[in-house]
């Protein structure tokens, strides 16, 4: 039976480049992908191609492919990935120049874009998900609306003889689903068979998780070899079974455990994994060591897609000001809570508009509240206080950084090392469109 | 004893909605787990930081809970005045659950 071998490149935007290099040399790969764009980082990419036009790729696209490129080239990997982020024409472009620069000639780079939806968000009456309001109640806030596209278009992109695949919003496990369908020649309605390539895309879309990078917990689960984590590879049958493994070699480790950890990772209802693809059920999957860092995944299975795709909007949300500084030696936490009582009374003095407020101690109570780190029974030799707000303004924002900081000379006894810092929030709530109205739109290119 | 004796836990996030699974070491501890590990006891663990409704969810196929608890984020990952602003520390604040012994 044919079977086909996917690699996960990265993880997420700022992930390690070495063990995409390593899956490339000593993988035995026909795929790479690189998964980098979650909630946050689209938001960010849109806000920097607002700033300027040519950019809103991921800021590691160029550094990621000057590794690989040659070797994947090589080899005849073809390397499907989201790093165009809020701009994939531009991502395409940047890996052309690149191609060229390495001497790569007739290497072809597809752009797939379409799930820019903001202008037919902004028409119609479509509704905020968290929030019940119509799009429309954001006005001049709004910012960004990019669909979850499907993998039908990378699919084409594959089809089309594409070397390399540079998306925008994609649902992470389309991204490894698509060569799947196109090796294998599923049927779109093929819902069982999408259903288990769901869950392969879904194990491998985080990287180092599920090779117990983020696994590991010294004395309860330790993992040798961290430094040197490789990424996973997951070996795939045309009939939808699968075995997740790793380089041998390389550090980490693939076990039953790491993969249920990884199975869970942000999903809601097991048995309801909503993706553009398909209603995925997970609620009967099992796993089976058949080897060392070789765990077999079986029992995925799906039901017809949904007729809605997932919309992330951005918006411009508030603003957050915030200051900190360090107290150290005997009584260190008494001068904290006396800073925080400072800043707080100041703040109120000197009328800084907040909506939102918080005093933290860190290395006492900034994680999860005084009611689960029991502070009265700890005594520190040093803590850090950290104010933070949210404003209507950036004016307002950076007032609270600068209330801390007066600490300085006016507040308690040796405090040091203070920052400060305000910025504009793009935050992000969902939508949900009819999927006929989002138009995946392939472009190629050629080095 | 400890739930962390016997299980782990990641967490996941989705705009303000957090998820923490938690999964038995031993798939024989599972209905251990099950009995012990309830909405109620989460709900009054996370009565600080979770302002929505806690959904479990059992996978009895690998031994395993997930947690789903709504307006857990503080407005979510961007928008958070956390220092974790996604919420991953508090899966290891959920192993440290007092749960009952195995019956000897």
């Amino acid at each position: 039976m044919k079977t086909i071998r996917i690699g996960s490149g990265a993880g997420y935007s700022g992930d390690r480049i070495e063990p995409a290099v390593e899956l490339a040399e000593k993988g035995d790969i026909q795929y790479l992908v690189f998964e980098c764009l979650a909630e946050r980082t689209i938001a960010i990419a849109q806000g920097a191609k607002l700033k300027d036009p040519t950019k809103g790729y991921d800021p590691l696209l160029a550094e990621r492919m000057q590794a690989v490129l040659r070797l994947c080239r090589d080899k005849g990997i073809r390397i499907i990935t989201n790093m165009g982020a809020a701009n994939p024409a531009a991502g395409a472009a940047k890996t052309r120049e690149i191609a060229q620069s390495l001497g790569l000639k007739g290497l072809k780079i597809a752009a797939l874009s379409g799930d820019d939806v903001l202008e037919t968000l902004k028409s119609g009456g479509h509704r905020i998900e968290e929030t019940g309001a119509p799009v429309s109640s954001l006005a001049d806030k709004l910012v960004s609306a990019n669909a979850y596209l499907g993998a039908a278009p990378i699919v084409e992109a594959l089809k089309a003889g594409a070397d390399v695949i540079i998306t925008g919003r994609v649902a992470d496990p389309a991204l490894f689903l698509a060569p799947q369908i196109f090796e294998f020649g599923w049927s779109m309605e093929d819902w069982d068979r999408l259903g288990k390539g769901t869950v392969v895309g879904h194990l491998l879309e985080c990287a180092g998780q599920v090779t117990g990078g983020y696994f590991a917990d010294p004395g309860a689960k330790d993992v040798a070899g961290l430094a040197r984590l490789g990424f996973p590879i997951a070996e795939v049958r045309e009939d939808g079974g699968a075995v997740i493994t790793k380089v041998a070699g390389s550090g980490g480790a693939v076990t039953t455990a790491t993969c249920k950890e990884q199975l869970l990772y942000e999903i809601h209802d097991p048995a309801t994994y909503f993706t553009p693809d398909v209603v995925a059920d997970f609620s009967r999957v099992r796993f089976t060591q058949e080897g060392p860092d070789r765990v077999r995944v079986a029992g995925a299975t799906g039901r017809a897609r949904p007729e809605t795709l997932k919309v992330s909007v951005g918006y411009i949300d508030s603003y957050i000001g915030e200051g900190q500084i360090s107290y150290a030696g005997p009584a260190a936490l008494a001068r904290g809570r006396l800073a925080l009582e400072i800043v707080r009374e100041r703040l109120a003095l000197t009328g800084v508009r907040t909506t939102e407020l918080r005093f933290d101690l860190i290395g006492v109570d900034s994680i999860h509240g005084s009611a689960l780190s029991t502070a009265e029974a700890r005594e520190p030799y040093e803590v850090r206080v950290r104010v933070v707000g949210r404003t209507d303004s950036l004016k307002e924002a950076v007032r609270i950084g600068n209330e801390v900081e007066t600490l300085y000379t006016n507040g308690p006894a040796s405090g040091g090392g203070a920052t400060k810092s305000a910025k504009e929030v793009v935050a992000m709530l969902s939508a949900l469109l009819p999927r006929g109205l989002a138009k995946p739109a392939l472009d190629y290119v050629e080095a | 004893m400890k739930l962390r004796d016997i299980a782990h836990s990641r967490t996941g996030d989705k705009g303000d909605i957090s998820n923490i699974s938690v999964i038995a070491f031993d798939e024989k501890d599972y209905p251990l787990i099950e009995a012990a590990v309830t909405v109620e006891r989460v709900k009054a663990l996370f009565r600080e930081i979770v302002h929505g409704d806690v959904v479990r969810y059992a996978i009895p196929s690998i031994g395993a809970l997930n947690f789903v608890m709504q307006k857990a984020l503080g407005g979510g990952v961007t928008r958070s005045l956390a220092l974790d602003a996604h919420g991953k520390c508090l899966a290891s604040a959920l192993l440290d659950l007092e749960i009952p012994d195995r019956a000897a």
